[in-house]
């Protein structure tokens, strides 16, 4: 058992969170407690998903379910497929490196993007009414298991075919982009400037984000450097008599304490802002994935109109000569066009709902880069006076020892 | 709105991309100040020597390498700007202005807070300056014919001693080792300042102007440094130094060839026992260490005593028996080996400052860039607010990178003491060297008259055995009688020499505790002055944007 006693509550109530009797419906989830379950390579992390809420649907007030990754890899997908044109909330990445699956930070990390994944799903109107949500948060844990078994073949999609997707809507973007323009791809000038916006908008973040962790990488550089200089201070002040001897040795004492700061100061850096911004590259990572599906949307509704236009010619030629083919072909004509019809429906309501995701996207994300600025100045302030502190209290020490 | 500025527009021409541009970005607020003097970060190891002879008002031409701008006149030009200067400031100028008198750094004309060990009523100030090439005439006549450089070099005093109160000459670096070598000669026990290293790289990297530059400085240092020393400042050998024009009067202390020719010549009479010429051991050559070939015979026999004292049945007939002195020769050791280590750690840490430095640097590059791009994408306005947002992070981590930097040149200069310092072990243990070198000749002219003694000892018994005695035993006892008062007086002006080593050695590592504990102590509140304001400044900078955005904080709760 990792012994984490972090707990976050989360923020994701859809109303203000007041106490279960009240007539007002709210949803509120929490994702705690992570555990080492299992042994060896076996191994894996589960967490406990708190629901408290008085939605008919649910269970009320409160249900605990335990949940392990995979279990919110299967909601994230199930979302994907049911919700097109919504972008939905991003997924922390499975750990590549092995070394840090289970140490205490990259744990962490998760645990707080899992819950903001949840919550977020939870205060989404259309989100938080699906089917599976309430699945994700109430079936037991051998239901759940067996939900997310079945999906394996079925519905998730392989990366490789993701990758494609976004290679085509990316070399599609290029090409507009150059002014090679192939007719299947819809290119209002809007939505042109917005696949180019995305697109960008990943590199300018995927850079800033480098730069935030190596940023938490030096912290933690200087606060061990400090570290080792404070020890070797310390050492030559034994080499020097009484007074000087003993500036020394707190010179090196604070080193050791400014040290420490710095480590601290990684760490929250890391948690609230570095985190921050990988959660928006993630976000626009999941955008990009919504593009993907409005061109296939797109694609598939102009190549059916296509086809009935190809049908139309032959329905019309069967006409003309009175063939006995032609009630079949009518038949395969209505068939045709009704697909078409909910091609268009389908791919007109991706359009609609994107367009209301994007107004919501740029203000949510507003406010949550809002927030991380804030932490991230705040946190380097503090760090800052507490270090300017830690030094002048030596200053009149100092000042003893000279003139004495 | 979140601070987003109605003049936007115009500030976007100046959110530029590259890391040269960034040194000179023009930021929100501080749109009058000019580029900030570190612009092009130099390698660290130039720092601090450039800094001590930036404004050295006594260099007739400064070197184009340097600086245009003293950083120690304006540590912090964005002080008043980012806020009105708190007491951090006061302290920093104050100290780090410190103008140290008698050969030191002269940037400044403020009042120093100047060290009650250093004499304050006189000075030697001295600047080296001016590197000109030169064909050495010997050879100027051959076609690539070699070259060297001199150095104009500056004094101003007030020393008696010295003729006149300003005075130039020009020297080569040939003559600094002279210098040095003298000195180390007159000057035996004391702590004398070790010179600039003689290199050993081709001819053609000496000529470049980094080279070049290098040694100027180098130069520079080592004169002040022995500007500093009380009593060298005073000495003669100084004096023809910084005085004399044309060629420098200071015979070369090993005039190598002719001794050892006299040695050579010298040497089969003493190997085989030949004729004793009167006062051949010059008493005065005796207080001389036996060094670069001077007298092979003596070098000869210093070897063989000191490996008699080392590997030999018996103890030497006079030993080192100070105690304090082997105290605090042991402290002083164990003090060099941890000034190595801190040494050691000083760089690490100054690497990292700088490395954060830069990071948090390019992380407001890349927030800058991010901002430009959000401004000129905006479709919504929550784009144009976070954008605004954004600018004022970016803004404020390229300041704290500013800051880093300004922080880590001053560090370099403070912690700088702690490699002066190893500089002046090595000094010390040549001081050290000296007195056990002048124990070893004693101690060679002791077990030299011993067994002198007990030659004649044997030769007198062998003598007294035949009747009439033996004309030519008698001869020989009378010869190496001569020899041994001619060799008692040499032992009395050894020993003499000895002790006067040692009281040299007494005196200067009491003046080196003086003024190490002056010195470390000064450093120490330096390293730590520094530590702090540069803190207190990135701290009013970033508490500037977490209040800009302490709004959001009310909006997510």
């Amino acid at each position: 058992m990792i012994p984490t006693q972090l707990q976050r509550s989360g923020s994701g109530s859809t109303q203000s969170p007041r106490s279960p009797s009240s007539q007002e419906p709210f949803l509120s989830v929490s994702v705690i407690d992570p555990a080492k379950m299992g042994n060896g390579v076996q191994a894996y992390i589960s967490y406990k998903v708190i629901t408290k809420t008085n939605l008919p649907d649910y269970q009320g007030p409160e249900k605990i379910v335990i949940r392990r990754y995979s279990d919110f890899v299967w909601l994230r997908d199930r979302l994907f497929e049911k919700y097109k044109g919504i972008f939905i909330p991003p997924l922390p990445e499975k750990s590549t490196v092995e070394k840090f699956r289970f140490t205490a930070e990259f744990i962490e990390m998760r645990r707080q993007a899992l819950d903001i994944f949840v919550n977020r799903i939870a205060s989404h109107h259309i989100l938080q009414q699906s089917e599976d949500l309430r699945i994700f948060l109430q079936a037991d844990e051998q239901t759940m298991e067996r939900a997310r078994s079945q999906e394996i073949g079925i519905f998730k999609k392989k990366p490789a075919d993701l990758m494609q997707i976004f290679k085509d809507v990316q070399s599609k973007v290029s090409d507009v982009v150059l002014g090679k323009e192939k007719p299947v791809e819809e290119s209002t000038p809007e939505y042109e400037k917005l696949k180019r916006y995305i697109f960008e908008l990943e590199d300018h973040l995927a850079e800033a984000q480098k730069h935030a962790y190596r940023l938490v990488k030096r912290h933690r550089e200087l606060g061990q450097s400090l570290s080792e200089f404070g020890k070797a201070v310390k050492l030559l002040g034994t080499c020097e008599d009484n007074a000087l001897g003993k500036v020394f040795s707190e010179v090196g004492d604070k080193a050791e304490i400014v040290s420490v700061k710095m480590q601290r100061e990684a760490h929250h850096l890391l948690m609230n802002f570095e985190e921050s911004l990988k959660d928006y590259v993630r976000a626009v990572q999941s955008i990009k994935a919504t593009i993907a599906e409005r061109a296939n949307a797109f694609k598939q509704q102009c190549e059916l109109a296509e086809t009935i236009k190809f049908k139309e010619i032959d329905l019309n030629k069967l006409r003309l000569t009175r063939s006995e083919k032609l009630a079949d072909a009518e038949r395969e004509y209505d068939v045709l066009k009704a697909d078409g019809e909910e091609a268009t429906r389908r791919f007109e309501a991706i359009v609609q709902l994107m367009n209301e995701e994007i107004v919501r996207f740029q203000e949510q994300k507003t406010l949550d880069m809002g927030l991380a600025f804030h932490e991230f100045a705040k946190g380097q302030a503090h760090l800052a006076n507490g270090i300017a502190e830690a030094w002048r209290s030596l200053l009149p020490k100092l000042e003893a020892c000279a003139s004495s | 709105m979140m601070g987003y500025e109605s003049h936007q527009g115009s500030e976007q021409a100046r959110l530029y991309a590259s890391k040269e541009e960034m040194e000179s970005l023009v930021l929100n607020d501080d749109a009058a100040v000019p580029p900030h003097p570190l612009s092009s970060s130099p390698p660290l190891a130039q720092i601090p020597t450039n800094h001590d002879s930036d404004t050295d008002p006594l260099r007739s031409s400064p070197s184009p390498l340097l600086h245009p701008q003293s950083q120690t006149q304006n540590p912090d030009p964005h002080s008043f700007i980012l806020e009105p200067p708190s007491y951090a400031d006061a302290v920093f100028r104050s100290f780090d202005a410190s103008s140290e008198i008698n050969g030191h750094d002269l940037s400044t004309s403020s009042p120093s807070a100047s060290s009650p060990s250093y004499s304050s009523s006189d000075f030697l100030k001295i600047s080296v300056s001016d590197p000109q090439k030169e064909q050495d005439i010997a050879t100027s006549l051959v076609p690539g014919g070699t070259s060297y450089f001199t150095y104009l070099i500056i004094t101003r005093t007030n020393i008696p001693e010295f003729n006149g109160t300003e005075f130039s000459v020009r020297r080569r670096f040939r003559d600094v080792v002279t210098l040095s070598d003298r000195l180390s000669e007159a000057y035996r026990g004391f702590i004398i300042p070790i010179r600039p290293d003689k290199s050993v790289v081709e001819s053609q990297v000496m000529q470049t102007q980094d080279f070049v530059e290098q040694r100027r400085a180098a130069l520079e240092k080592y004169l002040r440094r022995l500007a500093k020393h009380t009593a060298i400042r005073r000495s003669e050998e100084l004096r023809l130094f910084l005085e004399s024009q044309g060629k420098l009067p200071l015979m070369k202390p090993t005039d190598v060839a002719s001794r050892m020719l006299d040695g050579a010549v010298k040497l089969p009479r003493q190997l085989f026992g030949g004729e004793v010429v009167a006062g051949v051991v010059d008493v005065n050559e005796v207080a001389q260490p036996a060094k670069g070939g001077k007298d092979l015979l003596r070098l000869f026999k210093e070897l063989k005593q000191s490996v008699t004292n080392d590997w030999g049945a018996t103890k030497p007939a006079l030993v080192e028996e100070d105690k304090e002195f082997m105290e605090r020769k042991d402290k002083l050791q164990e003090l060099e080996q941890q000034l190595s280590n801190v040494s050691q750690q000083a760089e690490e840490l100054v690497k990292a400052q700088q490395d954060i430095g830069e990071t948090v640097g390019q992380l407001g590059l890349a927030l800058v860039k991010l901002t430009k791009f959000e401004t000129e994408e905006a479709v919504y306005d929550s784009q144009r607010v976070r954008a605004a947002d954004m600018k004022n992070v970016a803004t404020a981590a390229v300041k704290a990178s500013r800051l880093y930097r300004e922080l880590n040149s001053q560090t370099v200069k403070h912690l700088d003491k702690l490699h002066e310092y190893l500089g002046v072990m090595l000094a010390v243990n040549n001081a050290f060297s000296d007195r056990s070198n002048a124990l070893l000749t004693v101690q060679t002219l002791l077990s030299e008259l011993s067994s002198l003694n007990s030659r004649i000892e044997k030769l007198e018994v062998a003598s007294s055995k035949i009747f009439g005695g033996d004309r030519a035993r008698i001869r020989k006892i009378e010869e190496l009688r001569e020899t041994v008062r001619a060799t008692e007086d040499a032992k009395t002006c050894a020993i003499a020499e000895y002790k006067r080593i040692k009281e040299n050695n007494r005196n200067e590592l009491d003046r080196l505790d003086r003024e190490r504990r002056e010195d470390f102590l000064s450093m120490l509140k330096g390293f730590i002055v520094n530590q702090a304001g540069y803190a207190e400044k990135m701290a009013s900078v970033w508490e500037t944007v977490a209040e800009e955005t302490s709004g959001y904080v009310k909006c997510t709760s």
